[in-house]
């Protein structure tokens, strides 16, 4: 179960790396989403997994729970990536309003095909 | 903390308080503003003799104040016998400055803001000679340095005011910096901030290996303030301010911050061969190259401000010396230098503001023309070069005996020769101060007609210069008790070394020096003429030259950097992020390496397996088809769908609830915006670029992944058993999250759900500009141009039912899932996103203006509304006497309803669902707005078109 959610990190916190790599707002929000997804994840397996023990207490006995600290933390979370997604499509909008393209990028006359140089920043 | 610590911390906050008055008196006129700076100080002062007597029988005075304790930081004060000789210079010298600046000031200058500006500096000043703690005192150290900015380019009209404020400042700022460096070392050595504690450690401190940093540290501090060599460039530019700031700042308080920092960290620091060497080499480095290069400058208050470096350097070089008789000389000469460097100051501006020039060159003879300014600056001058029966002959006698027998390298004679040397051009420049502008012949072409100023303006350094005799005269009468206590603080110790103070001590080496310095002074200014052409001719580097090239070549390097890596490519910022954490995470990890695992990883059930099958798949596929847009969308869906399932099977039902209601409301919202960007995304990028960003993505989806397996198989310690435990005695709640949310970390949400509203009502605004711009025409013509691909039925009859039925089903479930949720998973955040959802299923089934039409409550009011409720339960605590945001509760029985529980953390939950539902629809109804600008038909009615006609149509027909 561990390799499970590891992998499923890693393989949304890849998918939305590469996207938001991308030249334009739409994959960029895309790629955010997936990043949220995987950071929420990542801080929620951070409570370690558990199977069968929400944490709601049970009135009439003694059971062990999962950690609900970084479900909390988790919750507001979702609910503010949300409303950061959201602003962040508003942004997208207005730029493309404003512009005609959705490109990313504000270098000058950029020539199609080439929107960056090629060469790895490292 | 008894009366006199209250009395501490008044004297400490009174010039910050007192700073808002002047800029508000300034209204009443010059006079009542400079009344009003008067009054704190005044005020000050008379609270600072009340504390006096106790200070000078040898008690210390404290008061104590906890301000940030978990960090060490304490609003602590204390008063000593230095801090009660720099306090008093401090607000005397304020009193004096406040006085001058009244008549010196011209009448286009702004006074109150000039007012305002000195007390803040003096406030600062007076903190940093009165904190207790060194955090504190940082602060106040920077607080300095950033109102002498103001102070210094408070003639903004000038350029070499500005420029002689920024360099104060980029100097003595930086030195700020070193000197936090240093102080933060200190205090980890020590093991506590108080000053109190460090300066008693001093052996500890003096032992530890960190010594040498901080020593370094503390060191750049000190000499970049006191305008030690090779920072003494900034003090000399700095003169460009107004004479009376030069006064203050640059012989009273600010520079002297420096020196005040050695004398205070003496006792810690002190006495090591590293403390000697660098502290009184750069003491005497600068004392006589601040006093060779002040003989040369023809600008009266340059000289005056390169003969301060050198009377620095001195101080500083007493410092150095690390004995306890030097460091008691320093505190005298400390008395000695304010008091005839602040009238020789005051005395060049008085000659400025008659005059209209400070060029020595073109003054001369003014003794007949201005005989009061001639008198104060001649014994002010003959102080400063050590002339008997003046107060500067008895300091300066004592620091060349002091230096008579110090041994630099093996070396008895370097300290001695050079210190003659020092006192010598000291000697030249201050009779050439008397000689060139008050002796010699009248002339007749001075820029204005000189006399002798207004009485207001020469009875500051008048009273100044009185000091100067009186102490010459009788300086064990008028400062010694002051010396001795102030010199104890110093040292550290109450039994000081055998000195005294008075005029004759025989013939004694430091005699004959002197007499060397005297004549040999007179005879360089006989010479002065020939000496200046060669000097002149000399080359010699400029110290502002030098400083602007370093500058410049910092700011291009920075701009470089800046350029090349900030270049407006978004998609180059977030690679270089990307692959930095992920390569400093790496480094990291081959440091630590990897622990054995000590949790047994759970079983996969095929059904989990079918479902990180799906993930996976859903998010290769997102990545791969990203360019056609709504295809991604749904994709995504996928991925947030399987999410919520693996909330739900971990044991986070409240997560699955928000993930899913999240997840519609985020589809909608990108279907929205999708409906005006393009519906495809080019291929744009070559091969190469996106398979280096193919590698960038596996390296941190690598990272990412090894890292979760690995905590995941280690055990953790969590806080969060003592939410489990007092969740249902403390917060009255079973859902552990929700009580977290609402009661435990109540403020983080009350915080969260203002972050929200916040980013509705961005959205709105932005909304705003964008429908009033002009670029939002352009979107109504190509509206206007695809209107033919429009569905024909877009309200469709059946979704309109259907959303009408289930409107108040949803409803119903909405304030379920809220009443439910302090026990059950549920709760404000997921009920108001429930309800959102049934809000938007109507304007998407209905349309825009039908549902807008039926909406009473306005969203930004309900985000409003929502953030008062959940502030006013939080403020409700505190008519309970509780914190803010502690939640009561209890249970009610009403037959024939069922026991149940009311909690004031429902209320505040009724705040968080008000402010989700608020925010989310308003973001959502904002974006909306767009299309009905772009030329979306406004629907009155809730369909296309009225089925009740059809049925009279119909009826019409039976009746045929």
């Amino acid at each position: 179960m561990e390799l499970v959610i590891a992998t499923s990190i890693g393989a949304l916190t890849a998918g939305g790396v590469y996207l938001i790599l991308r030249l334009r707002a739409f994959p960029v929000i895309l790629g955010l989403a997936l990043l949220s997804y995987a950071v929420n994840l990542f801080l929620f397996a951070s409570g370690r997994l558990a199977v069968n023990m929400p944490p709601v207490l049970d009135k009439y006995g003694d059971a062990s729970y999962t950690d609900p600290l970084p479900q909390a933390l988790v919750l507001t979370a979702i609910v503010i990536s949300f409303g950061m997604t959201a602003v962040l499509v508003m942004v997208a909008l207005g730029a493309f309003v404003e512009s005609g393209d959705d490109r990313i990028n504000t270098e000058e006359d950029a020539p199609e095909g080439d929107d960056e140089p090629t060469e790895a920043p490292r | 903390m008894g009366d006199e610590g209250i009395f501490l911390i008044i004297i400490a906050l009174l010039p910050f308080v007192g700073a808002l008055l002047p800029g508000l008196m300034i209204r009443a006129g010059r006079n009542a503003s400079a009344v009003f700076t008067a009054l704190p100080t005044g005020l000050a002062i008379v609270m600072l003799l009340i504390l006096a007597p106790a200070v000078m029988r040898g008690e210390v005075i404290r008061a104590d104040l906890d301000w940030l304790p978990a960090l060490g930081l304490s609003a602590s004060f204390f008063l000593d016998g230095l801090g009660l000789l720099f306090a008093g210079m401090i607000l005397g010298m304020g009193l004096l400055i406040t006085l001058y600046a009244r008549f010196y000031l011209y009448r286009t200058d702004p006074m109150g803001q000039f007012y305002t500006y000195l007390l803040l500096f003096q406030g600062a000043m007076l903190g940093i000679v009165l904190s207790n703690n060194i955090l504190l005192l940082l602060i106040f150290w920077e607080l300095t340095s950033l109102s002498s900015f103001l102070l210094i380019g408070y003639w903004k009209h000038l350029p070499e005011g500005r420029q002689g404020a920024r360099m104060a400042l980029a100097v003595t700022g930086a030195g700020g910096l070193a000197m936090i460096g240093g102080m933060l070392i200190l205090g980890n050595i020590a093991g506590s901030y108080n000053l109190t504690d460090i300066l008693a450690s001093g052996d500890a401190i003096r032992a530890s290996e960190w010594y040498l940093p901080a020593l370094v540290l503390i060191l750049i501090g000190a000499f970049t303030k006191s305008a030690q060599f090779p920072f003494h460039f900034w003090l000399p530019h700095a003169m460009a301010a107004p004479t009376p700031v030069s006064a203050y700042l640059h012989s009273a308080t600010m520079v002297k911050a420096g020196v005040f920092l050695l004398a205070r960290m003496w006792p810690a620091l002190a006495g090591t061969e590293a403390w000697f060497y660098l502290v009184a080499t750069t003491g005497l480095v600068t004392m006589v190259l601040g006093a060779l290069i002040a003989l040369f400058k023809d600008d009266l208050k340059a000289l005056l401000a390169f003969s301060t470096v050198s009377h620095l350097g001195l101080l500083t070089m007493l410092l150095g010396f690390g004995t306890r008789l030097a460091a008691i000389v320093a505190v005298f000469h400390i008395i000695n230098h304010l008091t005839f460097k602040a009238a020789l100051f005051m005395t060049a501006g008085i000659v400025d503001h008659e005059t209209k020039t400070r060029d020595i060159k073109r003054l001369g003879g003014l003794r007949h023309l201005m005989p009061v300014t001639f008198l104060i600056g001649t014994i002010g001058a003959l102080s400063m070069a050590g002339i008997p029966l003046f107060n500067g002959f008895l300091s300066k006698e004592m620091m060349l005996e002091e230096a008579a027998h110090t041994v630099w390298a093996g070396s008895a004679w370097a300290v001695p020769v050079l210190a003659t040397f020092g006192a010598l051009l000291s000697v030249a420049y201050s009779f050439r101060f008397i000689g060139h502008v008050f002796l010699g012949p009248v002339r007749d072409d001075y820029p204005a007609k000189p006399h002798d100023p207004p009485f207001g303006l020469w009875a500051a350094p008048g009273l100044l210069v009185a000091f100067v005799v009186a102490i010459g005269l009788f300086p064990a009468l008028i400062v010694g008790p002051l010396v001795a206590v102030a010199g104890g603080a110093v040292i550290g110790d109450t039994d000081l070394p055998y000195y005294s103070l008075k005029i004759w001590h025989g013939f004694t080496p430091a005699l004959w020096m002197s007499v060397i310095a005297v004549l040999g002074g007179l005879a360089l200014l006989w010479r002065h003429g020939a000496l200046d052409r060669v000097w002149t001719a000399l080359p010699r580097p400029e110290a502002k030259t030098i400083f602007d090239a370093l500058l410049d070549a910092l700011t291009r390097g920075a701009r470089g950097l800046s350029e090349r890596m900030h270049d407006g490519t978004l998609s180059r910022y977030l690679a270089i992020f990307v692959v930095a954490t992920v390569t400093l995470g790496a480094i990291a990890w081959t440091g630590g390496g990897v622990p054995a695992p000590t949790r047994a990883p759970l079983p996969v059930s095929p059904v989990v397996a079918v479902g990180w099958l799906m993930l996976i798949a859903a998010t290769i596929a997102v990545v791969v088809m990203h360019r056609a847009r709504f295809q991604a969308l749904v994709l995504i869906g996928i991925i947030g769908l399987m999410i919520s399932a693996g909330f739900i099977y971990l044991s986070a039902p409240d997560l699955a609830l928000t993930q899913i209601s999240v997840e519609t409301v985020t589809i909608m919202l990108l279907l929205l915006a999708l409906h005006f960007l393009p519906k495809t995304t080019p291929v744009e990028s070559p091969v190469a670029l996106r398979l280096r960003d193919g590698v960038i993505a596996l390296a941190a989806g690598g990272a990412v992944a090894t890292l979760a397996h690995t905590f995941l198989l280690q055990d953790g310690s969590s806080i969060s058993s003592y939410h489990l435990a007092n969740s249902y005695e403390g917060g009255g709640g079973t859902n552990v999250v929700n009580v977290i949310l609402v009661d435990f970390r109540g403020y983080d949400t009350y915080g969260e759900i203002i972050v929200l509203g916040i980013a509705g009502l961005v959205i709105f605004a932005l909304m705003e500009a964008l429908l009033s711009s002009p670029a939002a025409q352009r979107l109504r013509e190509r509206a206007a141009a695809d209107e033919g691909v429009r569905s024909r039925d877009r309200h469709p009859l059946m979704m309109v039912v259907a959303t009408r039925v289930m409107m108040p089903i949803a409803m119903v479930v909405g304030a379920y899932i809220f009443l439910r949720g302090h026990n059950q998973p549920g709760g404000g955040f997921v009920a108001g996103l429930v309800v959102s959802i049934a809000l938007l299923m109507q304007y998407m089934a209905s349309g825009f203006a039908w549902t807008q039409a039926r909406q009473r409550i306005g969203y930004h009011e309900m985000i409003g509304m929502g953030v008062i409720i959940a502030g006013l339960t939080g403020a409700g605590a505190w008519l309970a006497g509780k914190p803010f945001l502690t939640s009561a509760f209890g249970y009610f029985h009403i037959p024939p309803i069922e026991e149940f529980e009311l909690a004031t953390a429902m209320l505040f939950d009724l705040g968080v669902f008000l402010a989700v539902l608020g925010a989310v629809m308003l973001m959502l109804y904002s974006l909306s707005r767009l299309a009905r600008y772009a030329g979306e038909t406004v629907n009155i009615a809730p369909m296309d078109y009225d089925p009740t006609e059809r049925d009279d149509e119909a009826a019409a027909r039976k009746d045929d």
